[in-house]
């Protein structure tokens, strides 16, 4: 970014650079509401997920501005070329965060329900997602803030490692299931608030799609490496 | 007699409707433009599809305009400058130094940024050029008159008063007058200088609509330096800066995702 000269009219230059942090602060705020999300399971703490849950209206407001922002900024600069794509991708940006706070929210809420059961497992499998998705999502708003496509492709092609981490814990769950259904429930809740996680990274590689367009003008080649087979996953009792 | 007899051929085709394949492609090849010690132009290779409407745009001085005098051999009105390349209009290099003017001009119409109407009345605007060119019955030329003036989407306005002075017209229906008077001779070539940089918005939009309303016949080549309008109305939209052609592509590519980065700066009004 730094090598492209700014715009002679140095409103339109601000109103951009405006545009961004607001993106970059909605990052902000979805990044801590995973991270305490996360926190929120893992070391069963009940204030924290209130935390999470409260944090959403402020996420939805900031989603609003951005949106009024860009209608402003589309019928008053009639911005063209990067500018365009930047201002059209910031709507699509905050959509994507907006949805990893809703997801982040769920998981808070489930874990709620989680504490009421004790669990004869631990949680390794579901840490190493909920630290790897952190890391994914810090970087492709650090990517948003710098406008750097090359780091966007980093995220993009790292969000294969989050969905192995998936599919295992998937089968995980279901075996613990099955051995013991007095589990059912507080696995089924496990099984969502991981599922809530990988969409979170699936969220964070659209973000890296769009601002990949948004910096390079065309979209990223190729179909992305998808590792989720959760879908076609299926665990037979030992018995059969 | 020979003119009078390729004149009167010409007549013969009804004189209401154009020749539809007579729009032309341009093919410009390796052109340099030079007038004192100056080159405004550097090795331009383009081609101008026809019946599109190709947009030039860039900063003030580079090139744009003086390219689209080229087309019709405007500089030679001017002592000390000349052309040099290739510019094929329908494979007839229009640089040759035996071309006939005044043919060619009929082939490649121009309209200017400020509307220059004759002060005469709204007909003999419209009649004045094609009696150069033509010799029609009095019917053939009101149906000329009318042809054009429809096709310039002025006709409804001005039916009623064609004995009255062009002069009393509104800037935007003069602008459409002098687009009218440049169809009237049926050419295949539209040249617009800034069409309506001397024009209110509505008004603008109106000559935007007529542009393309008339590309389905005609080749129009646009210089303009309001980007938004070289978006709403080009198909194709070519870049230049300081005499040279930096890129060219389709409208929708140039305006979202231009490849070079001096297109990008401009465009993006960074230019520094």
């Amino acid at each position: 970014m730094a090598d492209v000269a700014g715009h002679i009219v140095k409103s339109y230059e601000q109103e951009l650079a405006r545009l961004r942090s607001l993106i970059t602060e909605m990052g902000g705020m979805v990044e801590s509401q995973v991270a305490m999300a996360s926190e929120a399971v893992l070391g069963r703490d009940e204030t924290v997920a209130a935390r999470v849950v409260e944090a959403d209206p402020k996420v939805d407001a900031l989603e609003q501005e951005v949106q009024q922002f860009v209608i402003r900024l589309l019928a008053l600069r009639q911005p063209m070329a990067q500018d365009l794509r930047f201002i059209v991708a910031s709507l699509k940006i905050t959509s994507d965060l907006e949805r990893i706070g809703d997801y982040a929210a769920n998981v808070a809420k489930r874990s709620l329900v989680l504490h009421q059961f004790s669990l004869p497992f631990t949680l390794t499998g579901l840490a190493n997602m909920a630290r790897l998705v952190q890391e994914h999502l810090k970087e492709v708003i650090d990517a948003v803030g710098n406008n750097d496509a090359e780091a966007a492709v980093e995220v993009w092609r790292s969000d294969e490692g989050v969905d192995q981490i998936y599919n295992a814990l998937f089968r995980e769950l279901i075996t613990y299931m099955m051995e013991d259904p007095r589990s059912i429930t507080p696995c089924t809740h496990l099984l969502f608030i991981a599922k809530n996680l990988e969409r979170i990274g699936d969220h964070a590689t659209n973000v890296a799609e769009t601002l990949y367009y948004a910096v390079k003008g065309e979209t990223l080649a190729g179909v992305r490496p998808k590792g989720d087979t959760s879908a076609y996953a299926v665990v037979r009792p030992a018995s059969e | 007699m020979a003119d009078q007899v390729a004149a009167e051929q010409r007549s013969e085709t009804p004189a209401s409707t154009p020749d539809a394949s007579a729009a032309a492609q341009i093919a410009i090849r390796n052109l340099e433009f030079l007038y004192g010690g100056n080159r405004a132009l550097k090795g331009i290779t383009l081609d101008i599809p026809a019946r599109q409407v190709t947009a030039m745009i860039g900063p003030s001085g580079c090139g744009k305009s003086t390219l689209l005098r080229v087309l019709n051999r405007m500089y030679d009105l001017y002592p000390g400058q000349r052309a040099i390349g290739e510019v094929m209009i329908d494979g007839q290099d229009i640089l040759a130094p035996d071309v006939d003017l005044n043919d060619l001009r009929s082939r490649v119409g121009m309209v200017f940024q400020k509307p220059t109407p004759f002060p005469m009345s709204i007909y003999d605007n419209i009649a004045f050029g094609v009696k150069l060119h033509e010799r029609l019955s009095k019917a053939a030329l009101d149906e000329r008159v009318e042809w054009s003036l429809t096709r310039a989407a002025l006709w409804d306005e001005v039916r009623d008063r064609l004995g009255a002075s062009a002069t009393g017209l509104s800037g935007g229906q003069q602008q459409r007058l002098c687009i009218a008077r440049t169809i009237a001779v049926r050419p295949e070539v539209i040249l617009l200088d800034e069409p309506t940089s001397a024009l209110d918005p509505i008004s603008t939009l109106r000559i935007e609509e007529l542009i393309d309303e008339l590309k389905r016949d005609f080749t129009i080549v646009i210089v303009t330096h309001n980007m938004q309008q070289a978006a709403r109305c080009a198909d194709r939209v070519a870049f230049f800066y300081l005499g040279e052609l930096v890129e060219v592509g389709p409208a929708a590519q140039m305006f979202t995702a231009p490849r070079e980065r001096r297109t990008q700066e401009y465009i993006t009004g960074r230019f520094g």
